[in-house]
This record gives C-alpha cells, sequence and structure tokens, in this order.
C-alpha cells in the first residue's frame, strides 16, 4: 500500500540534498525496504517516521555509507554514496553531522574535549581558537558550565546536547538526528526540539530526523515521510499527514494498537498453540 | 548446483578466522605510521597497558623468583652445585619464565582491560560516531593500543626478570646461604648477550600476539553486554593459548 500524500519527491529532486531512489535492502531473509523513494530539500527540517523496526536507522546508515543498499541508489549532493572510496566518503561525512540516539559521547573525555574532538582531529587551530569555537557551541545548546564534566556525570537530556553541540562544531550542511527525543523528559524535549530548529534556521542547515514522536516532529518538519513495511507509505508537510485519511497513517498518527502495521507479530492460531501446548504438557507429565 | 550455501566445518571456520586476523592486523601496520606521528596517543596507551601494570608484574616477579630460588637450590644442592643458582634463576628468567609469565599476566590485566574498552565503544556507538566524524577508529584508537601493548611488553618482561632475579637472591643468598659472590659472578660469566635477546624477541613476539588479539576481539565485539563478557574472556584464552604455542616455537628456533 503507497499513498503520497503530497508527491514530494519528484518535485524537490533539484534542490535535494539527499535522494533515494528504489532502494532495497534486506538483512538475510527479512527484507528492510522494498523500492522506498524519498528526497531531503536544502535547507529544510525533513522528518522520517514510522512505527519501530521499519528501517528508520537503517535509513540513516544508508545516507551515511555506513552500509550499502542491495539495489537502487542513495545520492548526497549527487554523489552516489555507496561508489565512494574510503576518502571521498570522509570527506563527504566532514560536510554532515550526526547526532546518535544515546548521544554516543567518547567516554574517557570530557564535555569540553568531546566538543573539541573533531576540531583536533580535522584542523590544526591554536588552542585559543579551539576553546573559543567549543565554548560557543556549548553556550549555544546551555551547557557552557558543564565543559569540564564527565560523559558519566551528564543526564541523558545533557549528553544528547554535548553530542549536539558536537555534531555542529565543524558547521556542517547536513545535520541527521537518529530518535534525539527517546528517553528524554518533557523539558529536556522541549530543549532539543527547540534547538534543533535554531539550528536550522540559525546555521541554514539542512535537517533529518528520525523518530517516531509525531507531536514533536510536527512542531519542527518542513517535510515529513512515513515509513511503513518498506515503503515510504505518505509523505508531505506534518499538515498533509494529519489531514489524511489514509489507514496506515491514521494508525500511526492516532496511536492505534492494530491495523495495516498489525499488533501481533506473525504467530500461528493463538487456541491451537495453547491447547497444543497444554496437551503435550499433560503428556509430558504422565510420562 | 546448490544454491543452499554450506555451513562452515571447523576447519573452515579456524581458516576464515585466522585470514579475518591477518586482515585485521594488516590493517592497523597500514595505520601505524600516522598513529606513530601522534606520540601523545602512544605514550598514554604506554602508560595503559605498561605502568598500570607494574605492581602485579613486579609482585608475581617476585614470587615467581622466590619460588625459582627455592627449586633451584634445592636441585642444585643434590649435586653439590648450589652456587649455579644465580645462573639457573637468570637463565630461566630471562629466556623463559620472565616472557612468558609476563605475557600471561599481560593478557589478564592489559589485554582485558583494551577489549572491553574498545568493546564497550563499539557498544555505544562510539567507533561509529568516530566513523560518522570521518575519523577512522583504526588509526585513533586501534593502532595506538596495539602500539602500546607491543611496547610495553619488553619493558614488562625485563622488570618482572630483574624483579625475579631480586626474589631468587633473597631466597638463595639471604636466606639458603649461597655465597653472594658466587651467586652474581657465576650469573655474570655465563648469561651471554645471546639469552637476554632471545627473551627481548620473545616477548615482542608475545606483546605483538597477545595485543593483536585484544584488540581485535574488542574491535569485533557483539554491541551487547554479553557480547562484551564473551569478548574478553576469548582475548584471556586465545592470548594464553597463543603465547604457550608461540613459546614452544621460538625456543625451539633459537636451539
Amino acid at each position: 500500500m503507497t499513498e503520497n500524500v503530497r508527491p514530494a519527491t519528484a518535485s524537490a529532486a533539484t534542490d535535494a540534498v539527499v535522494e533515494v531512489r528504489g532502494v532495497h535492502y534486506a538483512v538475510g531473509r527479512r527484507e528492510i525496504f522494498a523500492g522506498l523513494d524519498l528526497a531531503v530539500r536544502r535547507g529544510r527540517v525533513t522528518a522520517i517516521m514510522g512505527p519501530s523496526g521499519t528501517g528508520k536507522t537503517t535509513l540513516l546508515r544508508l545516507i551515511t555509507g555506513q552500509i550499502a543498499p542491495a539495489s537502487g541508489e542513495v545520492r548526497v549532493w549527487g554523489e552516489r554514496v555507496a561508489h565512494l572510496g574510503r576518502r571521498e566518503l570522509f570527506a563527504l561525512r566532514r560536510r554532515t553531522g550526526m547526532l546518535f540516539q544515546n548521544g554516543a559521547l567518547l567516554t574517557d573525555l570530557d564535555v569540553f574535549e568531546n566538543v573539541a574532538f573533531p576540531v583536533r582531529e580535522h584542523t590544526n587551530l591554536p588552542e585559543p581558537l579551539i576553546r573559543e569555537l567549543v565554548l560557543t557551541k556549548l553556550h549555544a545548546v546551555g551547557l557552557r558550565g558543564a565543559a569540564r564534566l564527565m560523559p558519566s556525570e551528564l543526564s541523558g537530556g545533557m549528553a544528547r546536547r554535548v553530542a549536539l553541540a558536537r555534531a555542529v562544531v565543524m558547521d556542517p550542511e547536513l545535520l541527521i538526528y537518529d530518535e534525539p527525543f527517546v528517553g528524554l523528559d518533557p523539558i529536556s524535549m522541549g530543549v532539543i526540539v527547540r534547538l534543533i530548529r535554531q539550528m536550522n534556521r540559525v546555521l541554514g542547515i539542512t535537517s533529518i530526523v528520525v523518530s517516531h514522536d509525531v507531536h514533536e516532529l510536527a512542531a519542527i518538519a518542513d517535510d515529513s515521510y512515513l515509513l511503513s513495511q518498506g515503503r515510504c507509505v505518505a509523505s508531505g508537510s506534518p499538515e498533509d499527514l494529519r489531514r489524511s485519511d489514509s489507514e496506515v497513517v491514521r494508525q500511526f498518527l492516532d496511536g492505534v494498537a492494530d491495523g495495516p502495521v498489525p499488533f501481533h507479530y506473525p504467530a500461528p492460531d493463538y487456541r491451537d498453540e495453547l491447547l497444543g501446548g497444554t496437551g503435550r504438557m499433560r503428556i509430558g507429565g504422565r510420562a | 548446483m546448490s544454491v543452499v550455501p554450506a555451513r562452515d566445518g571447523p576447519i573452515t571456520t579456524i581458516l576464515r578466522r585466522i585470514g579475518a586476523v591477518v586482515v585485521f592486523l594488516a590493517s592497523i601496520l597500514a595505520q601505524c605510521v600516522p598513529a606513530l606521528a601522534r606520540p601523545r596517543l602512544i605514550v598514554h596507551q604506554i602508560y595503559n597497558a605498561g605502568a598500570r601494570s607494574l605492581i602485579i608484574i613486579m609482585l608475581c616477579g617476585l614470587f615467581v623468583g622466590m619460588v625459582l630460588g627455592l627449586q633451584g637450590f634445592d636441585l642444585l644442592q643434590r649435586f653439590g652445585s648450589e652456587d649455579a643458582l644465580g645462573v639457573a634463576a637468570a637463565l630461566g628468567l630471562l629466556k623463559e619464565l620472565g616472557p612468558v609469565v609476563t605475557a600471561l599476566l599481560f593478557a589478564g590485566r592489559a589485554g582485558t582491560a583494551l577489549t572491553s574498552e574498545i568493546g564497550l565503544m563499539r557498544t555505544t556507538d562510539q567507533l561509529t560516531a568516530m566513523q560518522m566524524m570521518a575519523v577512522d577508529p583504526m588509526q585513533r584508537v586501534v593502532a595506538p593500543r596495539f602500539i602500546g601493548g607491543v611496547f610495553a611488553m619488553p619493558l614488562l618482561a625485563a622488570i618482572f626478570s630483574l624483579v625475579g632475579l631480586f626474589g631468587a637472591q633473597l631466597v638463595g643468598v639471604q636466606m639458603m646461604g649461597v655465597d653472594a659472590g658466587a651467586f652474581w659472578s657465576q650469573m655474570q660469566g655465563a648469561v651471554r648477550l645471546d639469552d637476554v635477546q632471545e627473551g627481548f624477541i620473545k616477548s615482542l613476539v608475545f606483546g605483538t600476539a597477545c595485543s593483536l588479539v585484544a584488540v581485535y576481539e574488542g574491535y569485533h565485539t557483539e554491541p551487547t553486554a554479553a557480547g562484551v563478557g564473551l569478548a574478553t574472556t576469548r582475548t584471556v584464552v586465545t592470548s594464553s593459548v597463543l603465547t604457550l604455542l608461540l613459546d614452544y616455537i621460538l625456543t625451539a628456533a633459537f636451539l
């Protein structure tokens, strides 16, 4: 079932930073994507939504060249990511920032050194300039005062903000957020939502936000894609999606347990399995 | 022709694993030159693998030397040649016990620390985060730790042998009454530079093997809590067996 609320993919191709065309990808026998198409437009916040297990994080791994599709192509700034050599891939990643679900801070470095890490690795800037740069980014996320704390001393929300400061310290053109709202309290979530929007507006960054937090995404996304069963089943602005009467969109947005996306994982008949199981237990008991 | 891939037998699995380790070693060696250009990282890892293992190495060296003193004295006394205790202890420690016991202790202390550290970095996405920042973890994380381990092992083995000799002297000379002059002069006369060289080469080879196993297991850890535990166990077992196997091969080669 495929329904595009608004056919954003084709019209966006000209100013697309990321283009995913006809991508197939499988893990073992399980098909994750079966002909996925989508485009991420320059300077916009694009939300990738979908139920758990639909391959949202896998899509990010395809976009960042960590894995290659079985067929189809993923282009970032016009380059076919799967065909890039190590040097070209690293050059592309230097233009990209990524915020991981758990922050992925380097645990043996303090907050300051975590943010300074990409700067030290890729530049020969003098120490005073690095200090200024890092403190500016930490100030932007409200954690300048936590510069000398270790990652183990941070709360989940603080770690996510430090990771965000690290992701933008090299002034990337594309910023990718993998489940940025997971496990955050309402205050931290509000801070992250505001920061994502601010980063996009102030720095002119193209942003991809992968999440299943519908309400938070609606507040910040310009474009949205809804993934289900290996395909993009709906796309458009959050408002377009809200107005959609597609079953799968309604089930996802309204949080209905059962529908096109089944509540139960495929299993044998419940009654047969229960009775069969009891029968075996009895036989076992008599034996 | 069958389209279903056949399951690997044990020999194929072992060969595949050895191949993977060799490829991994080649990629570490390719990153060693850029890693050596950043001596602070290497020094930090020598400190982690070496200095932090010093207490256990010195303690075990002392006890091994003391046991060697006791056993050696008991054996040599039967032939009336207890004055040769210094030679026996020195050769035993420099050529055999120093490198081997140090490698076994290194596998248990520094090797497991390396594996669990890199394994946890894998589990918590730190290695992926580095790759996403266009930083090669092989160059930034693996190569410095490998080099640090290779450098630390001969130093630790030398300290082990030195403290072991002190232990043997303590028991042989101070407790059992072996003549101090005979103990040291016989040792000086009989121990050749070749013997020291043999111990040095052995400790260098063991250092390479143990460090390689530790970083390989850490880097290829299954990203779960159980995965880190299993990788750490495999590091100790593989490093220990490999040390003893290589010891036999090297001893045979030096004879």
